[in-house]
């Protein structure tokens, strides 16, 4: 069961550019409100947290509920001043964390 | 007097069974109330200012599993004062609360999207609180025309 997560951000920026970065991540978010065949409640099952640090340092984070929809699409933006790495973390209910990383050059 | 007979017994089932489904029917629904409730505890009691966050949702979503959700807020982004915390709330979900989101001053910019499940027709609410203690919102009613939440 390998979710893996899709990232889209540029391979270079500016210093004090503001990139955009989109994530998608394939995962059910079992609501916990859905009944199966049998009318028996799945129970829930979702990425509840995910995270985005740049060089070690937290920039943008967010809880989420089942009432985000299947296979979460997270865009938001962060303000590179400095070459580095990017580290995305998404959390499951379970406990799992699932990791990526992406480099971004900066001039 | 008579007790009821084994085979006026099995005619009773089908009828008290489908009393029983009746009533689990649907998920249970929040309450505008509920998410009154939980916009106060973000908001402390506090009156949010308009204006500020751009929040962009469909007028009439075709589906309710997966409905867009955007929004950027018109707010430095400095150490001394930016935005900090974003919630969003719809008030007739099976559960008010959609997600929760915090920004930093390397955001650069106090925006995010996202996809989101609306259970049937409802306000959508956007509310963002800065550093320095200020309080904002915005919100967006979506006619639902397919509910998304399983049911």
């Amino acid at each position: 069961m390998a979710e893996k997560p899709r990232i889209r951000l540029p391979k270079q920026a500016g210093r004090g550019e503001i990139v955009e970065i989109k994530t998608l991540m394939a995962h059910v978010m079992e609501s916990g409100q859905r009944k199966d065949a049998g009318g028996k409640l799945v129970p829930r099952k979702i990425i509840n947290r995910f995270s985005c640090a740049f060089n070690g340092k937290p920039v943008f984070e967010c809880e989420l509920e089942p009432a985000i929809a299947a296979n979460p699409y997270l865009q938001f933006s962060v303000k590179v001043d400095e070459s580095g790495v990017f580290t995305f973390n998404w959390t499951d209910d379970d406990g799992t964390v699932i990791t990526a990383e992406e480099r971004i050059t900066v001039a | 007097m008579r007790s009821i007979s084994r085979r006026d017994a099995l005619l009773l089932v089908p009828g008290l069974t489908a009393l029983a489904l009746s009533a689990t029917a649907g998920p249970l629904l929040a309450t505008p109330s509920e998410a009154a409730a939980e916009i106060g505890r973000f908001s402390g009691g506090k009156t949010a200012e308009p204006g500020k966050i751009a929040l962009d949702l469909p007028e009439i979503a075709e589906n309710g599993n997966s409905v867009t959700l955007s929004f950027d807020i018109d707010h430095p982004m400095a150490a001394e004062r930016h935005v900090s915390d974003v919630l969003v709330i719809a008030d007739a979900n099976p559960s008010p609360r959609v997600a929760a989101f915090r920004f930093t001053p390397m955001s650069g910019r106090a925006a995010a999207a996202t996809r989101i499940r609306l259970a049937g027709t409802q306000m959508v609410t956007v509310m963002a609180k800065t550093s320095d203690g200020k309080l904002f919102s915005a919100q967006r009613q979506v006619k639902v025309t397919v509910g998304g939440c399983g049911g």
